[in-house]
């Protein structure tokens, strides 16, 4: 065992020199996919994918701060609160399955966002005001 | 101490009077926390006492320690020092990146809660926080034995973080009522960064031991292992009898109660039996060690011994 008490080369001699890398391996499989043979378990089956909303303070909205792994979602929302609130940031965190999110298809901006275009009419500016109506 | 801004006593004086540069302007200044300009992209330090303000008060005159709540404070301060230099070494190491901030958090808030015990101890004998952490030798560490203990697996690493934040969040907790105001405030701000530390350690108990059959195992084997080095923790001396009478100290045994009672809560929660293994003989409050805290030491003071007053 090297002064540190981690094994440097995982597999050697010592009980404890073979355990880091496994111990990937378990901590991995606890959780999510349950490790189907050894070879694969030393690939590291990932963890599912969570995406992190985060709110600065009250009255304001979550507002997406990035992604992360995590096992489940008590172990995703503290490893948010370990990524993205470090630095003071939140009073409030969302997670979400990151495949729990339907988005737009980025090739569809044309159709999906440019017929608004040229549509002064859907604004309240586009009208004048009618003469004597108050509170206006 | 081992953090960028870390140096030499000089510096720690200009950091006192200056703070940390750029960050600390929004401490004393407007808009630290909770105010109109918030962002989602907001940052700030916020409001928390530093070992810097410590500092400033023991230099002062205001905060000194006497000989007796110095040493005390060493302890506490060793204890979490020691486990911080431990913990930092899983960073690139940890199971998934994730758990590598987890774990380095947990390192830096250890590093923290030495940094103000030992620089509030070092007021009883005109030394800093890193004369205390970098100068010293082995027999002079104050440290149980438990926190020197190697990291393991991933599993006893748990198995030792279970057993060092129920403990310090007992102790905390009690800590916060002392006599000494400084230990007090100190506690105060500690106890709540252990609470999460709790929460972590028990999270992953659970996981580990309801997991795979290795993972269990692992689990298992991992509490054995530190379970010899409990004992230690809690057993009272001189000192903290002396100091626990004056309402200083928190008597070490009398927090025993509550961390069987929280274990057995977890553990049971968690499937697992506390482990019926015989407990080592101790000596680390009175300089004693193991083969480990030598090399802990070797690694973590060699730069500031090879170049003293070196700031980076």
């Amino acid at each position: 065992m090297t002064p540190h008490g981690n094994p440097e080369f995982p597999g050697e001699s010592t009980p404890a020199g073979s355990a880091n890398e496994g111990s990937r391996a378990a901590a991995a499989s606890a959780s999510s996919t349950p490790a189907t043979s050894t070879t694969e378990s030393h690939s590291h089956s990932q963890w599912p994918l969570w995406e992190v909303f985060v709110r600065s303070s009250r009255g304001l909205s979550h507002v997406h701060a990035g992604s992360l792994h995590a096992p489940d979602a008590a172990m995703a929302l503290r490893n948010a609160r370990d990524l993205y609130t470090r630095r003071n940031e939140g009073v409030s965190i969302w997670v979400v399955p990151a495949d729990a999110i339907s988005a737009s298809d980025p090739d569809a901006k044309g159709s999906f966002f440019e017929s608004p275009q040229g549509k002064d009419y859907r604004h309240a500016t586009y009208y004048t005001k009618s003469e004597g109506v108050k509170h206006l | 101490m081992t953090t960028a801004n870390s140096g030499n006593m000089e510096h720690d004086t200009d950091f006192a009077h200056e703070g940390h540069g750029d960050i600390s302007v929004g401490v004393s200044g407007a808009g630290a926390s909770g105010d109109g300009s918030a962002s989602a992209t907001r940052i700030t330090p916020g409001n928390a006492l530093r070992p810097e303000d410590i500092a400033l008060e023991v230099r002062r005159g205001t905060a000194k320690p006497s000989e007796d709540v110095a040493e005390y404070a060493l302890r506490l301060g060793d204890d979490a020092l020691i486990l911080a230099q431990r913990l930092g070494h899983w960073i690139s190491r940890a199971p998934e990146l994730e758990e590598d901030v987890a774990l380095g958090n947990i390192a830096l808030d250890q590093l923290g809660h030495a940094r103000s015990f030992l620089t509030y101890a070092g007021g009883a004998w005109d030394k800093s926080e890193d004369d205390l952490a970098y100068f010293r030798r082995e027999h002079e560490f104050r440290s149980a034995h438990l926190f020197e203990q190697p990291n393991g697996d991933f599993a006893v690493t748990i198995a030792r973080q279970l057993v060092v934040s129920y403990y310090q969040y007992a102790l905390y907790s009690r800590l916060m009522q002392s006599a000494d105001p400084t230990l007090a405030a100190i506690a105060a701000k500690a106890v709540k960064e252990v609470d999460y530390h709790r929460d972590h350690s028990a999270q992953w108990v659970l996981r580990l031991a309801g997991g795979t059959e290795e993972s269990r195992r692992r689990m298992i084997q991992g509490l054995r292992l530190v379970w010899p080095y409990v004992e230690e923790i809690f057993e009272d001396d001189e000192l903290t009898t002396r100091l626990a009478e004056r309402g200083v100290a928190a008597l070490p045994s009398s927090l025993r109660q509550e961390f069987d009672n929280r274990i057995a809560e977890t553990l049971a929660e968690a499937g697992l039996d506390v482990p019926d293994v015989p407990q080592s003989l101790g000596g680390g409050r009175a300089g004693r060690h193991s083969e480990h805290l030598g090399y802990i030491l070797a690694e973590m003071q060699v730069l500031a011994r090879e170049y003293p007053g070196a700031s980076w």
